[in-house]
């Protein structure tokens, strides 16, 4: 695996500690060392509960290595915001994309596959697997 | 016709009017929101004017895709991607005339509302912006300005009986019902403030 080939994860969040958290957790689980870029991207610049397009965008291009970026979201404005950026064209690196995926499941998810130098499409895949993680 | 400047009114007009309404948005989305409406739409809207008057674009498409982009990066709430969508949209579908009709921004607010309707999943009846916004374009079809002010403050008076079927209020149920929607509420700001853009 190359590591300047890996698929970039960005995960945003309305609180910047679940965003850092899950970042923590998929990376752990991962396994120790894994090279990874992974990005949280939580809250608002002021630091309050929210959504701030400056910082998803600075979160995607720090984890841009070439091969792609994977988004991954909690809610509303998460989501709302992430697609507006996504439409507007040029905020985002090329070949970003929203995953639709349970969020600490599918972070977990998309690391671990990222770090086999599993494409962008796959790492998508095995993020929206996720969903179909029952626990019942 | 309508100018860079009637753009440029409109947002200052709608900034202003945010400011004085900022507490009563706020007060709405209180029982079913997060308490924030108001502050974020008064932080994204003085936003708005601050980068209007230093950027100074020059035809009525690109004030309205600059506001659009400064209330996405802004806001901080779902109402930044929904308002700056509706506003792009608008901006992007007047193109880069100088001057466009009544008409022409009737035909382009109609594709903004689209698309927000598109970025958010809502239809009317779900208790949200689209609830006001829909009226106030086919108001300002057939009626101008004043009709689709007033046509957006009826729809967002006719919020309050309908339960949530969008956003965070959605997750009330039933108990969203009997409150005015606080984004309804200021999108009747937003579409009232161009009547006093057009009569300054």
């Amino acid at each position: 695996m190359s590591d300047e080939k890996q698929v970039g994860i960005v995960l945003v969040s309305h609180s910047a500690e679940v965003a850092a958290s899950v970042a923590e957790l998929a990376k752990g689980l991962a396994g120790g060392g894994t090279s990874v870029p992974v990005a949280p991207a939580g809250g608002t610049e002021g630091g309050g509960l929210g959504t701030s397009a400056e910082l998803i965008a600075a979160a995607a291009a720090s984890v841009d290595r070439g091969a792609g970026v994977a988004v991954l979201t909690d809610l509303g404005s998460a989501v709302l915001t992430v697609k507006a950026l996504l439409a507007e064209g040029d905020e985002l690196p090329d070949h970003t994309r929203l995953v639709d995926a349970p969020f600490v499941e599918g972070a977990v998810a998309a690391v671990v596959t990222a770090s086999t130098g599993a494409d962008l499409a796959a790492v998508e895949a095995a993020a929206a697997e996720a969903y179909s993680y029952r626990k019942v | 016709m309508l100018d860079a400047d009637f753009f440029r009114r409109w947002m200052t007009a709608t900034a202003a009017s945010v400011d004085r309404e900022a507490e009563r948005l706020t007060a709405l989305d209180s029982p079913i929101g997060d308490a924030d409406h108001g502050s974020n739409l008064q932080r994204g809207f003085r936003a708005v004017t601050a980068t209007l008057e230093k950027e100074a674009p020059q035809t009525p498409g690109a004030v309205l895709t600059l506001a659009g982009r400064q209330l996405i990066s802004t806001v901080g709430g779902a109402s930044g991607p929904l308002y700056g969508t509706l506003l792009r949209r608008t901006g992007k579908a007047l193109g880069d005339a100088a001057e466009v009709s009544e008409e022409q921004f009737a035909e382009a607010l109609r594709a903004g509302v689209d698309a927000v309707m598109t970025l958010g999943g809502a239809a009317p009846g779900d208790k949200t912006m689209i609830d006001a916004l829909v009226p106030a374009v086919d108001a300002l079809r057939d009626g101008g300005f004043a009709a689709a002010g007033t046509a957006a403050e009826q729809g967002a008076l006719a919020t309050t009986p309908l339960q949530a079927r969008k956003g965070r209020a959605s997750y009330l149920g039933e108990r969203s019902i009997g409150h005015q929607d606080p984004g309804a509420t200021s999108s009747s700001l937003l579409v009232a403030a161009l009547a006093e853009a057009d009569g300054e």
